[in-house]
């Protein structure tokens, strides 16, 4: 934010950075020759829903846009107990391309109405065989990756977590600054 | 090339930068006179102003690094992490959310117990920031839409680094009023008092006269920075609004908010508001809104009205439908 901008009290609502996503099929091969990481062909686009018809509208085209096509898989939205609304595809396990794709659909639609600083963030989920799960967290204001690992009662798991960054870190942008590894507890599909 | 839905108020900000330049230009004045009644009449008086200028940049620098310390402890707030209590875990919730649509580093959160449901942020920069709410904002009163809608104006002060921008414009007020004390115990004393640091004597006419003028100066100056700060301040307040309405998308929620704040403080015993008074500048609603009508009171008001600020939501509102 520019001097002028402090002066007159201005901020411009943040556009999401987008491209970045389609780096997450390289990750999920590293995650899994690393670490035993399988993707569970689940992801999510998490965004703040606009009030108004307008927005609802994007809402509901997006829906129908990824219900269409013939291995059209079933789009769940929830909304959290924050308000945010979250748009779970469900895919293969092993066509990770499929789903970013997806995901990309989503966050396109929205920025194309307009819409695009309403994003919040989006999570493709991993699984091992112990049963730990993994979160690998987009925040498209930043353009950057961090992993999430829930445990039991709102706990994160932050050796997994860093053990994640030694991992991808070539592969994905991951954000280096960790106070913003904010958690999403409670993510659908996670 | 996808639409924004983001304009920008020009009327707004044409607003502000005229408060702003009239601010400046008052300030210039100020300076030009205090030059001239120097130059004109010797430096008998210039400790008084050495002094003056002196003390209100300390206080001025004082308030500006310590503006986190000194507004917590005077609303008595005490910082919270995600553990200290369910809301608490919530407010941290709401805030990691918002801290991410919106691209800022987190600011700390306090909490201060007080039965108005209030809220206000502080610090000199976003990474000193410190958003404290009272402890009647989390207890139910206000839906979580409206809770966050709260939030989000808070943080549209930290992003516009409101604090910054208003104790350096307070300075100059700081200065006049400073100089005005000054000058009148050193009309009081015969002049006096301006000695000590200078070690002149003006205990002539010419001294006397230099003090009068000084006074006047002093008492205009103070009085029309005074209302161009406050106008200043409802400026920002308004920009906040928009702000917060436009990062959480939800101008309505943030209406509905403010109404429910407004309607609670407006009922609130008077002890309470007296002691709630000095932070009334960073508060998201001003504890004393109760009384309707007064024009005068508007003016020097720090907050814009109610109406005021109903009307610029629901404008926004009807640009995200569109």
């Amino acid at each position: 934010m520019g001097f002028l901008d402090t002066l007159l009290g201005r901020t411009k609502p943040v556009q999401p950075k987008l491209d970045d996503l389609f780096a997450v099929p390289t990750a999920a091969i590293t995650l899994q020759a690393a670490m035993g990481l399988v993707p569970t062909g689940t992801g999510s686009v998490c965004f703040r829903a606009a009030e108004g018809r307008a927005f609802s509208d994007i809402e509901k085209d997006v829906r129908e846009l990824l219900s269409m096509g013939k291995d059209a898989a079933p789009v769940e939205v929830t909304k959290d107990s924050y308000g945010f609304t979250w748009l779970v595809c469900r895919h293969a396990a092993d066509d990770v391309e499929a789903l970013v794709t997806d995901l990309h659909a989503v966050n396109s639609s929205l920025v194309d109405g307009g819409f695009g600083p309403q994003l919040l963030c989006t999570l493709v989920s991993f699984r091992d065989d112990s049963g730990k799960r993994l979160g690998l967290v987009y925040l498209y204001k930043r353009g950057t990756f961090y992993p999430f690992a829930p445990l039991e009662n709102e706990r994160r798991d932050s050796a997994l977590e860093l053990q994640v960054r030694g991992a991808v870190g070539a592969d994905l942008k991951i954000e280096p600054d960790l106070s913003r590894w904010f958690p999403v507890w409670g993510a659908p599909g996670l | 090339m996808a639409k924004t839905r983001y304009a920008p108020d020009r009327g707004l900000t044409a607003r502000m930068t005229l408060t702003l330049f009239l601010l400046g230009l008052v300030f210039v004045a100020f300076i030009i006179i205090l030059v001239w009644l120097l130059s004109t009449f010797g430096v008998s008086s210039g400790a008084i102003v050495f002094f003056a200028i002196l003390l209100g940049a300390g206080l001025t620098i004082g308030s500006f690094f310590y503006s986190d310390k000194i507004a917590l402890s005077a609303a008595k707030a005490v910082e919270v992490t995600p553990q200290s209590s369910p809301e608490a875990a919530k407010l941290h919730g709401i805030v990691d959310r918002l801290c991410a649509l919106a691209d800022m580093p987190k600011p700390r959160l306090a909490m201060a117990r007080s039965p108005m449901p209030n809220a206000f942020a502080t610090g000199r920069n976003a990474n000193k920031a410190v958003l404290c709410v009272t402890t009647s904002l989390m207890d139910g009163r206000l839906d979580d839409r409206e809770l966050e809608g709260v939030l989000a104006h808070e943080m549209s002060h930290v992003a516009h680094k409101d604090v910054a921008v208003m104790t350096i414009a307070s300075f100059l007020g700081i200065i006049a009023g400073l100089l005005v004390r000054f000058a009148f115990y050193g009309e009081l004393f015969g002049g006096g008092g301006g000695g000590r640091g200078g070690g002149n004597n003006n205990n002539n006419g010419g001294g006397a006269i230099v003090l009068l003028i000084t006074l006047a100066v002093g008492i205009v100056v103070y009085a029309v920075s005074f209302l161009l700060i406050r106008l200043l301040s409802r400026y920002r307040e308004l920009a906040a609004d928009r702000a917060g309405a436009l990062l959480t998308g939800q101008p309505s929620a943030l209406a509905s908010a403010l109404t429910k704040v407004s309607g609670d403080i407006a009922r609130i015993p008077q002890k309470d508001l007296r002691q709630a008074e000095p932070l009334n500048a960073f508060f998201f609603a001003p504890a004393l809104s109760g009384k309707t009508g007064a024009s005068l009171a508007n003016l020097f008001s720090t907050h814009p009205t109610l109406q005021k600020r109903l009307d610029q939501l629901s404008e926004i509102s009807e640009q995200l439908a569109r």
